[in-house]
Parts: C-alpha cells; structure tokens; sequence
C-alpha cells in the first residue's frame, strides 16, 4: 500500500442518501442516529452542484421486509436527471420492478441476496446486470478476512466476503456496492484493504462506501481499484459541495465527468 | 397538439424517460404518453423506445404484445423514432447477448459483447458505466449538431454489449473504452439509437432530447 501513486483513472461521485420513512438521515455503522431532512430537497441540490449519480438507501426497509422508497424515488426523478440507484428491503423481482417504475435506473440489494442468491440472476436476466447492484456491507476481521453483514449490518452471515463477490458476479451482479461497517459514519478514510481485495477479484465495477474524511482519501480509494465513490456525511451533514470534491479528485488527476 | 409515445413493453425506465421528455417540452404543445396501444403508436408523431433490461426478453415482450409490426411501420413513416441503451440495441437486426437473437432490423447491424479485455489482454471492466466524452463522426457533422452532439461532451452510459452497424455510416458518435471505440449513437435516416442515456445525462442529455423534438 506504501507505494500509491495518484495515476489517470476515472471515477463517479455519487451521493449516497441513507432514508428512514421519509427523511434523511445520519447513519454511524449503518445505524440510523438523527433526521436531516428532506431527502428530495437535498438530492436535487447534490444534482445542481454536479453529483454523477445518486444511491438511496432505506435502513429500515429491511427489518420489516418492505421497501417504501418508491414515493422519494419518484419524487426525486422529476428534475434529477442522473442515475438513481435504491435499495433496502428489495426481496423480489416485483420489488425491482416497483423501483424501477417511479424512476430508479438500478436497485442495490444485500439481504435478499444473500438469502436467495437465485436473485442476482433473476434481476440481471430480465433488466439487464448494469441494473443489479450486489450491496455489500463487511465487517472486517483480519487483514484478509471481511464477513458478509445484512439487515443494514445487523445479522451476521459467517459468509466470506471475498466468495460472495465472487459467486455474485457470475450469478451477473452488474456493480457492487461495498459498504465497510466499520469505516462507515467515522470520516477515517475508506477501507483501502477491502477496495483492494475485492477490486482483485471481481472485473464488475466497485463503488466505495463509507468513511471519506479528507482529501487524500479520494485518491487512495481510486489508486486501489474503486471506480466510484460513494458520500454522504462530508455533504448532508459538513455541507462540502459537489464541485469542492470534483475539484480533489482533479487535483488528483483521476478522470471525471465533464459538466 | 403534438404526440410523443413511449414504448411499454414492460422493460425500461419509463418514467424516467417520461419525465425527462416532459421536462424538455415544458414550453412546447407536446404531449407525453407511456403506451403499449398500437393504434396510438400509429397516430403518434414521436416515438421512443427505452430500455432497461435483457435483449431477448425485450424482444419477447414486442412480439408478445403485438407491437414489433406497428414500431416498424412508425420506422418507415419517416417520423422520427428515438431508441435509447437497449431501445437502441433491439433496432439492429441480431444480437449476441445470452444466446442468438432476432431483432427489429430497423438498422442493419448485431449486437455483441463489448469484451472485458483491451487487444493488449489486460482487463477492463464490463459493464462500462460512467460519464463518457464522446467522439463525434466529422461527415455528419450538420446532421449531429441539429441532434445536438458535440465532440468531448460527457453522457452517461451503463451497458455490457455495443451495436455495431453493418454499414460503417450508420455510426455517428462513439467513445473511448480502454483501447476499443465503442458505438455511443447510431442513425439511419429517421431512426435514432443511442447507448448513453440522455434522461440521465444531466443537462447534456436534456438538450440531446429537445432536439430530437426539434426534428
């Protein structure tokens, strides 16, 4: 790891927005801690400032089995023009198809993965894999050891991350959603070693979740192999701009859209 | 009053697409219909194909609903029809993905994998997702800016499998993927496909769209 340098690779900045019912909120270790506000308001504000992507996440979707996004989602997608991807509490094909039809472009799934793997292919066969995002939330155990956590970190699977990534991408996840529990709500930087591991296995696209907490950050994720970044605190609750992080990740060289 | 059709056929981010027409014709006598009725496909005066999903279940769904032959009687009307990501891939003629496939033949051309290594076998990642700088063909340089594409412009694309024209002047911009050019719009008189998204590539995209409302 000693020897990063910052090299010219693309990468997505894309604002992440945790939910619980109809608000936004401040997630530590995936667990939802206080209300924002509207989460349309500020997803339109990400837009306008030159977010390339936005993901809402619902924390709690998954405790009750039930995902309540749509009302948010189609809200959202009458003036943002990006890609949208949501998850939490996506269980089934008719779960996706709902998403999909009040404007999500694609849906992130974790649980209802890891409990029925027969998914991945099922989603990636009828709207194509770009659509299926695997959402993965590890929790690090050794430098080489990250387990699979669901229900927004709260079940443990005893399920290697580094098999899951594996088998999820030839079932045709098309991206994946790497969430590090343990970095997640701290501002300590992303877990580089995960990024890495993973990024070595898989030849699907990895966007990092969790823990951005100055600069040198961005530049370490991207050198180590994620092709999109993930934030959320740095924005909602620090107010950085989009067009602040834009400019760090030029300064790095890596390569991002042009507005 | 002006009609623009949105193809249902049960695949696609069709409200997406809705809103972002919508929003492009804000100011415009023009108006917005997601459909799977062949008699308004007919009597519209736009029509848009969209496309989020699998190519052989797409093309399953057309046949099933009976709208393959009413599509390709709109194509030879001569109004303009738009196909955008997999709205674009079915206009070819065959594809590739998961095993061979008939499509509208609307333009002659297959569908392949874009391929996850450069010629040099170093990998890449597939599907390609992200804001791309597109290179736009110099010959049809009048016929792409009525369109609205211009060189370097960034537009968003997600995919794993690219048209590729039978006739090289059906190609009318591309982009840069590893070492490959990879089709990013394709047009053969009337007909439009394009592999980005333009409901998703910010103001870009929606500038891309009002011209195409423009033709």
């Amino acid at each position: 790891m000693d020897n990063i340098v910052s090299q010219n690779k693309s990468a997505r900045l894309i604002a992440r927005l945790d939910v619980k019912g109809p608000n936004l909120i401040k997630a530590v270790h995936l667990e939802g801690l206080r209300v924002i506000g509207d989460p349309s308001e500020f997803a339109q504000k990400y837009y306008s400032q030159g977010a390339d992507e936005l993901i809402y996440i619902d924390l709690v979707a998954s405790l009750y089995g039930r995902s309540n996004l749509s009302e948010i989602v189609q809200k959202t997608a009458r003036n943002v023009f990006i890609p949208i991807t949501v998850g939490g509490g996506v269980r089934s094909i008719e779960d996706v198809e709902n998403l999909l039809l009040a404007g999500a472009d694609k849906v992130a799934i974790n649980t209802g993965c890891v409990l029925q793997p027969q998914l991945i292919k099922d989603v990636s066969q009828k709207y194509g894999s770009q659509c299926m995002v695997l959402s993965v939330e590890a929790k690090k155990h050794s430098n080489d050891y990250w387990e699979v956590y669901t229900d927004c970190a709260r079940e443990s699977t005893g399920i290697n991350v580094k098999d899951w990534v594996k088998e999820a991408e030839i079932l045709g996840a098309g991206e994946i959603l790497l969430t590090s529990i343990d970095q997640e709500g701290t501002a300590k930087g992303y877990d580089n070693e995960l990024i890495q591991t993973v990024s070595n296995l898989v030849k699907i696209p990895i966007i990092a979740s969790g823990g951005y907490g100055k600069p040198e950050d961005i530049n370490m994720a991207v050198s180590v192999g994620a092709d999109a970044l993930a934030f959320a605190d740095i924005l909602h609750i620090k107010n950085k701009n989009f067009l602040e992080l834009r400019e760090i990740a030029l300064s790095y060289n890596i390569d991002i859209r042009k507005l | 009053m002006k009609q623009i059709s949105i193809v249902d056929y049960g695949l696609g981010n069709l409200f997406s697409v809705k809103q972002a027409l919508e929003f492009c014709c804000d100011s415009i006598d023009i108006n917005v219909d997601i459909t799977s009725s062949p008699s308004i496909i007919k009597e519209s005066d736009y029509l848009v194909l969209p496309g989020v999903g699998a190519f052989e279940n797409a093309i399953h769904e057309i046949i099933s609903r009976d709208l393959k032959e009413p599509i390709k009687k709109f194509a030879s009307s001569g109004k303009p029809l738009l196909g955008i990501c997999l709205g674009m891939q079915i206009l070819a003629s065959s594809s590739e993905e998961f095993g061979q496939h008939q499509g509208l033949n609307l333009i002659p051309g297959k569908v392949s994998h874009i391929g996850d290594t450069n010629s040099d076998g170093s990998p890449r990642k597939v599907p390609s997702i992200g804001w791309k700088n597109i290179n736009v063909k110099q010959n049809t340089n009048t016929f792409n800016n009525s369109l609205s594409l211009h060189k370097n412009q960034s537009v968003y694309f997600v995919h794993s499998f690219q048209f590729l024209p039978e006739d090289e002047g059906h190609l009318i911009a591309s982009y840069d993927y590893g070492d490959t050019k990879i089709s990013a719009a394709v047009q053969k008189g009337n007909i439009i496909g394009y592999q980005f998204h333009p409901e998703k590539s910010g103001q870009n995209g929606l500038k891309i769209l009002k011209s195409f409302l423009n033709m």
